[in-house]
């Protein structure tokens, strides 16, 4: 059903259903004596990380193992990329080695729709820059749909560097696409100029949102993204961004709080907020892998490789591993 | 499964044909409860496991059967194959159900409930599956319907109806449970899963 997973835009909500209610059946093999089953036996599955990553790698490690995937880790430092590889001439040699999955992370937008046009393998995009992350879109829906038994007409509220988040964007577009409403809530700074036009509610005060916010989904302050002084300090970004005890009694108190990680404690909310009852932040790394599991289940069954049209500018190299 | 999910076109498609009526079907899953209860001496150590999607009310109405005869109550449950099966290359994903075991398998005679026996695929799949779960003293096998055609070497050890069939015609099974209606009906259909 889905060839590529790259952009939470090109889901529909039937897909997005259909990945979720999937996910529940793995979330079960969880809690079984043997968490293991045979259906993507004989398979390769790529992790190609180029930028640093624990929880997603090895979320997705795991979700491939357990579906008995074999799995290649492929992360840029201690590769041929240190030495000066392209993106491409990496990809082609996963190809020529005969790779059917290819998850990648790399710092450049779009490097996982540009590695589709080089490769054979199906694509999963494990965040691109500042651009898309959808698998964790899907774990956080799952999440909320898990708590909530719904998505449609809940309220969250995105709180944060928007700007430089890859997660926000995929978040936001997959509530949307379930008919979840969204505010978004920063400082100007790190809100994009373009936020006018992501059909979400817009608030640079965190307080007046508290109360009428189902989630409160709290994003990570990227200071390693942030090449300007986007705000005054660390301090003041928790002052008046941060969840703290105070705010957190300002919640409903049906709501949950979330955090794709890994967490500020101090800054995006405190030590004691984060271990509070109302956090969602265990189920969602927990969530992550039977969601993964489900995305892999659903684009690597059927008919086996395509057999691209002779003289589509690929390399001989791919040519040959296709042999 | 297999031939009981072919073409929904509807039950009045031309040249079907009902093999079993509701009566029949009542009276075939009863005397399979009276067999299942002879073989073991009772219900002791046994867990009956519904194969999705048609064998679950199958499996339930055995245990409500066996409930009837001896005052027993069988744990039953239910089993999604999906992941076991050998034709995920082929064939590609298909939507999965809940698998749950209301009791561990680990010792337990399983008695696997589904509707159709056709190549016997999806029973050597829900054997993997129940042997991940735990290993269990003996697996044992309910069919309501055989239709022969086998590709593995596996046997029914409780038959509700032979049904000789053509592999060209499909076998459809409707019950109450998830069509409304029980009946069992032979269709020319192609389509063969």
């Amino acid at each position: 059903m889905l060839r590529h997973l790259l952009d939470m835009r090109a889901l529909d909500a039937d897909t997005i259903t259909t990945v979720l209610d999937t996910a529940e059946a793995f979330g079960d093999l969880a809690a079984r004596p043997i968490k293991k089953v045979p259906t993507l036996r004989g398979r390769t599955v790529c992790n190609l990380f180029f930028e640093d990553s624990t929880r997603t790698r090895v979320s997705f490690e795991i979700a491939a193992k357990r579906l008995s995937a074999d799995v290649l880790n492929f992360s840029a430092k201690g590769s041929s990329v240190s030495k000066g590889e392209s993106l491409k001439d990496t990809a082609l040699t996963l190809q020529a080695m005969g790779v059917d999955a290819i998850v990648v992370r790399h710092h450049a937008s779009g490097a996982a729709r540009q590695l589709t046009r080089w490769v054979d393998a199906k694509v999963l995009n494990a965040g691109d820059g500042g651009h898309q992350h959808p698998t964790q879109a899907l774990l956080d829906l799952f999440t909320i749909r898990q708590h909530f038994g719904r998505l449609e007409g809940l309220h969250v509220a995105v709180v944060g560097d928007v700007l430089h988040s890859r997660v926000a964007r995929s978040v936001v577009q997959g509530l949307q696409t379930m008919s979840a409403g969204v505010t978004l809530v920063g400082p100007p700074t790190l809100l994009p100029m373009s936020a006018d036009a992501w059909d979400a509610e817009i608030s640079h005060d965190l307080d007046p949102v508290l109360g009428k916010a189902d989630v409160v989904y709290l994003l990570r302050v990227q200071r390693e993204r942030m090449r300007e002084q986007f705000i005054p300090s660390i301090r003041e970004y928790a002052r008046l961004w941060g969840l703290d005890r105070r705010r957190l009694g300002e919640l409903a108190d049906h709501a949950v709080i979330m955090h794709p990680g890994p967490m500020n404690r101090g800054v995006e909310l405190t030590a004691d907020v984060a271990d509070a009852p109302n956090t969602l932040i265990a189920q969602q790394v927990t969530n992550g892998v039977a969601v993964r599991m489900s995305c892999l289940y659903l684009m690597l069954g059927g008919e086996q490789r395509e057999q691209p049209a002779a003289g589509d500018g690929r390399s001989d190299l791919s040519a040959v591993a296709r042999r | 499964m297999s031939s009981a999910r072919a073409p929904v076109s509807g039950a009045q498609s031309s040249g079907a044909r009902v093999v079993l009526d509701a009566d029949a079907i009542r009276r075939a899953v009863l005397r399979m409860a009276h067999q299942i209860l002879e073989r073991h001496a009772g219900a002791a150590g046994l867990l009956l496991m519904g194969i999705h999607s048609r064998g679950v009310p199958l499996a339930r109405r055995l245990a409500r059967d066996a409930a009837e005869i001896e005052q027993v109550e069988v744990p039953t449950g239910t089993l999604d194959v999906a992941l076991y099966r050998d034709d995920y290359a082929q064939i590609g994903p298909r939507p999965l159900a809940r698998t749950h075991f209301p009791v561990d398998a680990q010792g337990m005679t399983v008695i696997l409930v589904d509707d159709v026996l056709f190549t016997g695929r999806t029973a050597r799949a829900a054997m993997e599956a129940v042997i991940d779960q735990g290993r269990p003293a003996a697996i044992e096998l309910a069919v309501l319907v055989d239709r022969g055609h086998r590709e593995l070497p596996i046997r029914a050890d409780y038959v509700g109806k032979n049904l000789p069939t053509a592999l060209h015609e499909s076998v459809r099974v409707r019950l109450a449970e998830h069509d409304g209606v029980d009946a069992v009906a032979i269709e020319p259909a192609r389509r063969r899963s």
